[in-house]
C-alpha cells in the first residue's frame, strides 16, 4: 500500500496549523509530472497510425495515463511516436522535427518498420532501414502494425523510464562502486 | 493569366505556403504546396512520395503468394479488398476460381472492411472539420468490426487472410453471430451519425457548396469510388465487372449529383447501409464446401498479362500482373484509387477558401501510402 501511495504522488504531506509542508526530492516530484502529462506530436505516415488513433479512442483511451493532448506542433510536444515507415524523402523531416521539439523528449518507434525497415527490408530501394538511423529511440514496439495495448505498455514503460531520471544530481558527488 | 507561370504569380503578391508533410488533416505525409491570394486558392501542387516504399519494385522478387502482404500496407483500410484483387488476379492467371463457400467469406470480409474503414473516415471527417465526437462514435462501431476481425483473421487491421484459390483458413464458429451483433449495432446507431453530423447546420455551411467535380471532370481526371459517384458518374466496379459473385447480390449503386463534399458525404453515408444490407443477405447464406481451392506449392503463371479490378472503399483499384512464366511476376502495377482522387484535388480547390482545403481533403478520403505505394 505503501509503495503505491508512492507512486501516485512521490512526498510525504505534513498537515500543520498554517497549511501543510510537502517533503521530497526535487527529481521526484519532477519526474512525477513531467511522466503523467506527455504531450504526443500527431505524426503517422502509415499502417500504424491508425492503431495509434485506435489508442486515442474510448476503448483504449490513452487520456487515462495523460497522452490525450496530441498537439501538431512539434514545438507543444514532448514525445514523438514514430507510427508508420520512414523513407530517405522523410528522413531530413523526421529529423528537422525531432530539432525543433524542445528538451528533454522521448522517440517511441511503433511497429516493425520503425525498427529496421519491418517487411520492406529486403529488395526495397526507398525505405530506411530503422528509425534509430536518425534519432535516438526510448522505446521499441514490435508487431506490424502493434496492438494499441502495445502502445499503451510502451507508453507506461516510457513512464517508468522517466520516473527513474535525474536532474539535479550534482556530478562532484563520487557515487558508491 | 496563367496559373501555370509560377514565377510572376508570387510577385503579384501571391502567398506560397507548405501544408505538409506532417500536418493532421492530410490523413498521413502529403506534402501540398498552395499558392495564395489573401484567403483564396489560386493553386494547389501536391508533392508525392514522403512514403514510397517501393512495394511494386519489391513485389518482383516475391513469390505469388508473398506479394499478396505487401497491399495490406498500401491501403490500409481496405487490406482485405487489397489482398482480394490480387488473390483474384493471380486466380485469372492460374485459370483456377475460389470456391462458394470462399467467395462468399471473401464478400463478407471485404464490406465489414468498406464499413470500418467509412466508419474512420466519417471520425476523421468530423475531425477535420472541427468536432471531435464523431471520431468517437465512429470508432466505437469499427472496434466491433475489428474484434471480427482479429477473431477470424489473427490481426486487427492487415489481415492477409486472402489467398490465391480462396482463403487461407476457415472462419471462426463465433462468426456469424458476432456478425450479427455488429449489424445490430451499426443499424441502431446510424441514427446518431444523422444527429451528430449530416443535419447539423454548421457542418452543411461548411461542406455544401464546397469543392465542385462536375461529371466531366471527374471522368477525365480518372476518379472513382464516392469521390466519382458524388458526381453522378456510375463507376461501381461491384455492378460493372462483378467478382466473386456480386452479380448475385442485391445492392444499389449511391449515385448523388451534387458534386460538391455534401454530396461525396452522402454517398459514403449511403454505402454503409448497402454494405450492412449485403451482408445481411449473405450472413447466413455461406454455402458449405471447400475454403481453397487445390493449388501448387509453387505457383506459376503462364506468360502474359493479367488484370482484375476491385471496388476499394476508395474506388477502383487495379492489379496488373505481367508474367513471363517465372514463379514471381515480371512487373506488377497498381493502379490505385487514391492517386487518380487525389489528382482532381487542385481543381476542386481552386477558387475555394483556404479552410475548405480541409474539407475538400476530408472528402476525398485520402490514404497516402495507397497514393505513393
Amino acid at each position: 500500500m505503501a509503495e503505491t501511495e508512492k507512486m501516485i504522488f512521490p512526498a510525504q504531506l505534513h498537515e500543520t496549523a498554517d497549511g501543510g509542508i510537502v517533503v521530497s526530492k526535487l527529481d521526484d516530484l519532477i519526474n512525477w509530472a513531467r511522466s503523467n502529462s506527455l504531450w504526443p506530436l500527431v505524426f503517422g505516415t502509415s499502417c500504424c497510425a491508425i492503431e495509434m488513433m485506435s489508442a486515442a479512442d474510448a476503448k483504449y483511451d490513452w487520456s487515462r495515463f495523460g497522452f490525450e493532448v496530441a498537439r501538431a506542433t512539434p514545438r507543444q510536444a514532448d514525445l514523438i511516436i514514430v507510427a508508420g515507415t520512414i523513407v530517405m524523402k522523410m528522413a531530413p523531416v523526421l529529423k528537422r522535427l525531432y530539432d525543433q521539439m524542445p528538451d528533454p523528449k522521448y522517440v517511441i518507434a511503433m511497429g516493425a518498420c520503425t525498427i529496421s525497415g519491418g517487411p520492406f527490408f529486403y529488395n526495397t530501394y526507398s525505405v530506411v532501414k530503422g528509425v534509430d538511423h536518425l534519432i535516438p529511440v526510448d522505446v521499441y514496439i514490435p508487431g506490424c502494425p502493434p496492438r494499441p495495448e502495445a502502445l499503451l505498455h510502451a507508453l507506461i514503460t516510457l513512464q517508468e523510464k522517466i520516473k527513474n531520471e535525474t536532474y539535479f544530481r550534482s556530478d562532484k558527488i563520487e557515487m558508491p562502486k | 493569366m496563367s496559373l501555370l507561370g509560377e514565377p510572376e504569380l508570387t510577385e503579384d503578391g501571391e502567398f506560397v505556403i507548405n501544408i505538409g508533410p506532417q500536418h493532421p488533416s492530410t490523413h498521413g505525409v502529403l506534402h501540398l504546396k498552395v499558392w495564395l491570394d489573401g484567403e483564396t486558392i489560386k493553386k494547389v501542387q501536391p508533392h508525392l512520395g514522403y512514403i514510397h516504399r517501393s512495394i511494386e519494385k519489391m513485389s518482383e522478387s516475391l513469390s505469388y503468394r508473398n506479394f499478396i502482404f505487401a497491399t495490406s500496407r498500401m491501403d490500409y483500410l481496405s487490406a482485405h479488398i487489397n489482398n482480394e484483387a490480387c488473390a483474384l488476379t493471380v486466380e485469372k492467371g492460374l485459370g483456377i476460381e475460389a470456391p462458394p463457400r470462399a467467395q462468399a467469406i471473401r464478400i463478407l470480409m471485404a464490406e465489414l472492411t468498406r464499413l470500418s474503414s467509412h466508419q474512420l473516415w466519417w471520425g476523421c471527417m468530423g475531425l477535420d472539420l472541427g468536432a471531435v465526437s464523431p471520431f468517437f462514435y465512429g470508432f466505437r462501431e469499427r472496434e466491433s468490426i475489428m474484434e471480427v476481425m482479429e477473431e477470424t483473421c489473427g490481426a486487427r487491421l492487415t489481415q492477409n487472410y486472402m489467398v490465391p484459390g480462396g482463403i487461407m483458413y476457415d472462419i471462426h464458429p463465433n462468426f456469424q453471430n458476432r456478425v450479427k451483433n455488429v449489424l445490430k449495432q451499426i443499424k441502431e446507431n446510424f441514427k446518431e451519425y444523422d444527429d451528430l453530423l449530416t443535419g447539423n447546420v454548421i457542418f452543411e455551411g461548411r461542406t455544401k457548396g464546397v469543392g465542385y467535380l462536375s461529371p466531366e471532370d471527374a471522368i477525365s481526371y480518372g476518379c472513382t469510388g464516392p469521390t466519382a459517384r458524388g458526381s453522378g458518374v456510375s463507376c461501381d466496379v461491384r455492378k460493372w465487372f462483378p467478382y466473386d459473385g456480386y452479380d448475385k447480390l442485391q445492392f444499389n449503386e449511391i449515385l448523388e449529383t451534387g458534386g460538391d463534399c455534401y454530396a461525396r458525404y452522402m454517398v459514403r453515408m449511403a454505402e454503409m447501409r448497402q454494405s450492412v444490407r449485403i451482408i445481411e443477405q449473405m450472413i447466413d447464406n455461406i454455402p458449405e464446401g471447400d475454403f481453397q481451392t487445390k493449388t501448387k506449392a509453387v505457383l506459376k503463371l503462364p506468360k502474359g498479362e493479367f488484370y482484375q479490378r476491385v471496388e476499394t472503399a476508395r474506388g477502383e483499384l487495379g492489379v496488373y500482373i505481367v508474367s513471363d512464366g517465372a514463379a514471381s511476376p515480371y512487373r506488377i502495377k497498381y493502379r490505385s484509387p487514391n492517386f487518380s482522387n487525389l489528382s482532381a484535388l487542385e481543381h476542386m480547390a481552386k477558387g475555394a477558401k483556404i479552410g475548405d482545403l480541409v474539407a475538400i481533403m476530408a472528402t476525398i478520403d485520402l490514404v497516402i501510402p495507397d497514393v505513393d505505394r
